[in-house]
């Protein structure tokens, strides 16, 4: 028995900030000072708040450290574990009640709210022990299916929970794997897509990082239930701590019988390999993925046929999301209306959201559908930074769109996104301030996909690229009236003239910006003003009379010597010469250098 | 497009005996089918990029055409026909980043090394590549050398964070 236990979150967000220095730095203070049997150091998955890392917990006083450094580790040992006088300095406020005491982490705001049945173990548990994740019910649910129960009467449980694919377009899971199971064959897949193209979804990796057994587990209820016995977890290459940690667990599951031939003395074989992406975007489309996994080039293909009856190899193949996977033994151990419970009508369970950008807590976050943005963005995530102002969030990545400030009470489900212009898509969730420009915004995913598309058809590959051109006419205040009336007309062309989900969804982040936000696509045009700031050619720095005291700081650091003006009287800047830097803003101590 | 420099190819005998065992071990563990990728990741972890020759390498081990492994070793981001600097740097372009202003950064390191996305600086010590999300979004604007993380990066603080890696 161990007095305590630290728990050092082993996530990419805290690994970056130096926690695995920190973990490594209390092992070796732990067993200098002989305590090996009475203080336990463990790594765990992603605890969800990356703002405020690296973190640990140390148990059983629940105290939750966050921002530490390695110089803190001698005083954690020295004050904590060996005097037990909790480190005050170092927890996080949130979590000291006002008498002083320490709060429980599900009592404070960031947590209070979230629901984690996705991310239950992330945090909790050591992912590169099994024996952790057996003790918090792992592979009871496998066991329970090869048991107890007929392939048929899996999918009936999934289908009845409602559970639809958190991968983006959100269908439903049960009638997926119905699909894959009434599809002839002898031989067919189970692929798990874990290639999180999204820039700046990171749902998928914490999962893998913090859980990675309740994938395998997962894939294993999949493949017993559609028929197959080998499958795939496609995974990006960017992801290291990911992958070590999924070969690290297969291995264990191998070791354990878990995985392999004849597993729980039930004859049911299922093995499991990693396939390494290579960083294209499009490989997070079906077709496209099983393409890659072959071997070649990913590009997407005509569906149908659909993976179902036609996949991987030519055989029936089912692919879903790392979320959705996570969620599969949960429900399988608490029953299809525990799940069904949660959410709303048409959009069951919880949903892992990537909160990032202009946000107090950037992190992860689980809530049940049907929490609206506001609750998310103020309750959840504290709120914008520096008391801006919240211009817009966006979901659905690349795919996605901007839903603006009026809508911030819509509730969140599948259907109320589509409905407003966006799309769930994997899950991240980008917070942008009245420092954003939202025609930028456009223009930056749009060379994303530019870049992304893979050039099979003509309408993504040349037309992305066109509305990209006419993007950057309007940021740099070149653009007329006529061409956001074409912008609007090609980008209808383009989504219905792609093949893949890819360039069906590309458009999405001009349309909505140019929907909810038109009158600032007309500013750039009518006015040559970018409201934001942002759009350099678009800026002019002028020096207010009243506030500026003629301190020449200004002009002194101007690189291009633009600004004049004598000692103690107001200075000028010349546009013709300004070069747009913003140094001098930088510089002026009294705030008279304005950007107009 | 990266840009091309004229570095011979100097791969030593030890890389290719290497690069034909990895390939032999793919295979089996592949059972033959769809391995292409992987041998290219192995390939590029080995020679530090895919020249030409190498390229050949494969194809010939692999049964397949030339035109088959360009095809895979032109499509992915990942692979490289141009040799990387000693020093690779990241910049993280991800939406979280972008937004709190990653794309003044990657700026400023363009103009630092007077290289782009993609190149690499003529003494071969520091290349530059814009990532996507690397997944540490509370640090954002974030940026990598190597196997360094460095967050909350301004574009103030780049000539520094660069110096540290020049002689």
């Amino acid at each position: 028995m161990f007095r305590s236990h630290i728990l050092v979150c082993g996530g990419t967000g805290c690994t970056s900030g130096n926690s695995m220095k920190i973990y490594d730095a209390l092992v070796a203070r732990i067993k200098k000072e002989g305590l090996e049997d009475e203080v336990h150091v463990t790594k765990t998955g992603c605890f969800g708040l990356c703002a405020l890392g690296p973190i640990m917990i140390v148990y059983p006083e629940g105290a939750f450290y966050s921002q530490v450094k390695l110089e803190d580790v001698d005083e954690i040992i020295d004050e904590h574990i060996i005097k037990g006088r909790i480190v005050t300095r170092l927890l996080y406020k949130e979590t000291v009640g006002e008498d002083g005491n320490i709060k429980a982490l599900n009592d404070t705001d960031f947590y209070k709210k979230q629901h984690r049945v996705a991310l239950r173990n992330c945090g909790v548990i050591n992912p590169e022990k099994i024996e952790e994740y057996i003790a918090y019910d792992g592979y009871e649910a496998l066991g329970k299916v090869l048991t107890e129960m007929t392939p048929q009467d899996v999918i009936d449980v999934i289908s009845k929970s409602g559970l639809r694919g958190r991968g983006g377009a959100g269908f439903p899971t049960g009638r997926k794997w119905q699909f894959a199971k009434n599809s002839p064959g002898k031989k067919k897949y189970v692929c798990c897509n874990a290639d999180e193209g999204d820039p700046g979804a990171f749902m998928d990796r914490s999962i893998l990082e913090g859980d990675p057994h309740a994938v395998i587990e997962a894939m294993a209820i999949a493949a017993y239930a559609i028929g197959a016995d080998q499958g795939y977890i496609y995974v990006r290459a960017e992801y290291p701590i990911a992958v070590q940690r999924l070969t690290i667990a297969i291995k264990q599951a191998r070791e354990y019988g878990l995985l392999g031939k004849n597993i729980f003395g039930t004859g049911f074989n299922f093995d499991l390999d990693i396939r390494l992406g290579a960083g294209a975007f499009v490989c997070g489309e079906e077709t496209a993925l099983m393409t890659s996994i072959e071997g070649h080039r990913g590009e997407p293909r005509p569906r149908p046929p659909f993976p179902a009856v036609k996949g991987l190899f030519g055989k029936p193949t089912i692919l879903n999301n790392v979320e959705t996977y996570a969620n599969i033994p949960q429900i399988i151990l608490k029953g299809a209306d525990w799940f069904a419970s949660m959410g709303t009508e048409k959009s069951r369970g919880t949903k892992v959201f990537a909160l990032g950008g202009k946000i107090h807590n950037t992190g992860l976050v689980e809530i049940p559908m049907g929490t609206t943005m506001r609750e998310i963005i103020y309750d959840i995530g504290g709120g914008c930074p520096n008391g801006k102002k919240f211009k817009a969030a966006q979901t659905g990545g690349p795919s996605g769109g901007c839903i603006p400030a009026h809508l911030i009470d819509t509730p969140i489900d599948y259907d109320n996104l589509i409905a407003i212009g966006s799309m769930m898509g994997s899950g991240g969730l980008i917070v942008m301030d009245e420092d954003n420009c939202m025609v930028d915004i456009a223009k930056f995913f749009l060379e994303f996909t530019v870049d992304e598309s893979c050039g099979k058809c003509t309408a993504c590959r040349i037309g992305t690229k066109r509305l990209y051109e006419l993007l950057c006419k309007v940021t740099d205040g070149t653009a007329t009236m006529e061409d956001l009336d074409k912008m609007e007309e090609l980008c209808y062309y383009i989504k219905e003239n792609s093949l893949c989900g890819l360039g069906q969804t590309a458009p999405n982040p001009v349309l909505s910006t140019l929907h909810y936000f038109r009158d600032e696509y007309e500013a750039h045009v009518k006015e040559k003003r970018c409201p934001a700031g942002v759009c350099k050619k678009l800026l002019r720095y002028q020096i207010v009379a009243d506030k500026c005291k003629g301190c020449t700081l200004c002009a002194r650091n101007c690189p291009v010597g633009a600004i004049t003006g004598t000692v103690k009287e107001p200075h000028v800047i010349d546009p013709e010469k300004c070069i747009k830097c913003g140094v001098c803003m930088e510089k002026c101590r009294f705030g008279a250098v304005i950007k107009a | 497009m990266a840009k091309k420099i004229d570095v011979p190819f100097n791969g030593t005998k030890e890389q290719e005996e290497r690069l034909k065992k990895a390939l032999a071990e793919l295979k089996v563990e592949h059972g033959g089918q769809g391995l292409m990728i992987a041998a290219l990741q192995r390939a590029q972890d080995i020679y530090g990029y895919l020249p030409e020759a190498v390229q050949q390498m494969i194809a010939d081990e692999l049964g397949v055409s030339l035109a088959e492994v360009y095809a895979v070793a032109t499509f992915y981001a990942q692979f490289s026909l141009y040799p990387k600097g000693q020093y690779k740097i990241g910049v993280c372009l991800g939406t979280a980043c972008y937004v709190k202003g990653s794309g003044d950064v990657y700026k400023k390191v363009c103009d630092t090394l007077k290289i782009e996305g993609g190149q690499c600086t003529d003494d071969l010590k520091f290349s530059l590549d814009a990532t996507r999300c690397i997944g540490c979004c509370g640090l954002a604007p974030v940026m990598t050398i190597n196997d360094d993380v460095y967050g909350k990066v301004t574009p103030e603080e780049v000539e520094g964070i660069l110096a540290k890696y020049r002689d």
